[in-house]
């Protein structure tokens, strides 16, 4: 769940970005009020918002959870890009991509299927049976 | 591996090292972060425990996320830079796959997880397939 929100906020927060950065006029660095206000109109306020989400998601998956779990699972998020460059855009995806995706998702599904976390023993202190206490106690003696 | 470039461009080492610029800044980023989270503990518990504003305290006052988000800024400049002088379809594709891998080492060697045959599959699966998707 949470790990789909993270391969999702991603990608569509980044497109928002930047279809919100190239409806502007180029933006100069000797301007920079500019780019504050950029940061007000609708697209890039969305896909701010988005990035927001995908981070907090991110942290909370960080929390439970490998790196090297989390990492592969953004991969996701570039098929999700891809394929809804494909439905909903009506973009060609090459044969190059379509492996691509496929790659991608057969690498998740192999890391998902595994531990999420790596197993750390508790630190116990160590266990002295009555027979060695009493051991130690005729030495002190 | 031979990237042909345009005269215009930056020579093959310089574009290396920007490229490595990224994928080093990004990985010290994203460990820091991941030791962060780990040190605060599971999210989910703490805001059971003491609600959003309880979970958004924790993250805020643990220095090491700070670090991490530091690094993690830093990795973005760097990329602003590489894209300035390299084209998008060689930074995006090489940073983004690169950087699975170099995870997966620093993972295994500073946060101590359990990096077995099954997650260097995945982590090279995943970053031929990025590369793949986005040249």
């Amino acid at each position: 769940m949470i790990l789909g929100l993270v391969s999702l906020c991603a990608p569509l927060g980044d497109s928002c970005l930047s279809r919100g950065m190239t409806m502007l006029p180029a933006i100069s660095l000797a301007h920079p009020a500019t780019l504050i206000a950029a940061v007000f109109t609708p697209w890039i306020a969305m896909g701010i918002l988005l990035l927001i989400g995908f981070f907090a998601s991110y942290l909370t998956a960080l929390s439970w959870a490998d790196l090297t779990f989390v990492l592969p699972a953004t991969g996701l998020g570039n098929v999700v890009v891809a394929l809804l460059s494909r439905f909903w855009l009506h973009e060609a995806i090459s044969l190059q991509r379509w492996a691509g995706i496929v790659l991608i998702t057969v690498g998740v599904g192999f890391v998902a299927q595994g531990p999420s976390l790596t197993e750390r023993p508790a630190v116990e202190p160590p266990v002295t049976t009555d027979a060695e206490q009493q051991a130690i106690e005729e030495q002190v003696r | 591996m031979i990237i042909p470039l345009p005269a215009s461009q930056p020579g093959f080492w310089t574009s290396t090292a920007m490229i490595a610029a990224i994928v080093l800044t990004s990985t010290t980023g994203e460990v820091l972060t991941a030791a962060a989270m780990k040190s605060i503990g599971d999210l989910d518990e703490i805001r059971a425990h003491s609600g959003l504003k309880g979970a958004i305290r924790a993250v805020l006052t643990c220095p090491l996320f700070f670090a991490g988000v530091a690094f993690l800024a830093l990795a973005f400049f760097a990329l602003l830079l590489a894209l300035n002088h390299l084209p998008v379809s060689l930074v995006a594709p090489a940073s983004a796959s690169l950087t699975l891998v170099t995870n997966a080492i620093a993972a295994k060697i500073f946060l101590k997880e359990n990096v077995d045959r099954r997650r260097w599959a995945s982590a090279v699966l995943v970053c031929v397939g990025v590369y793949f998707l986005a040249h």
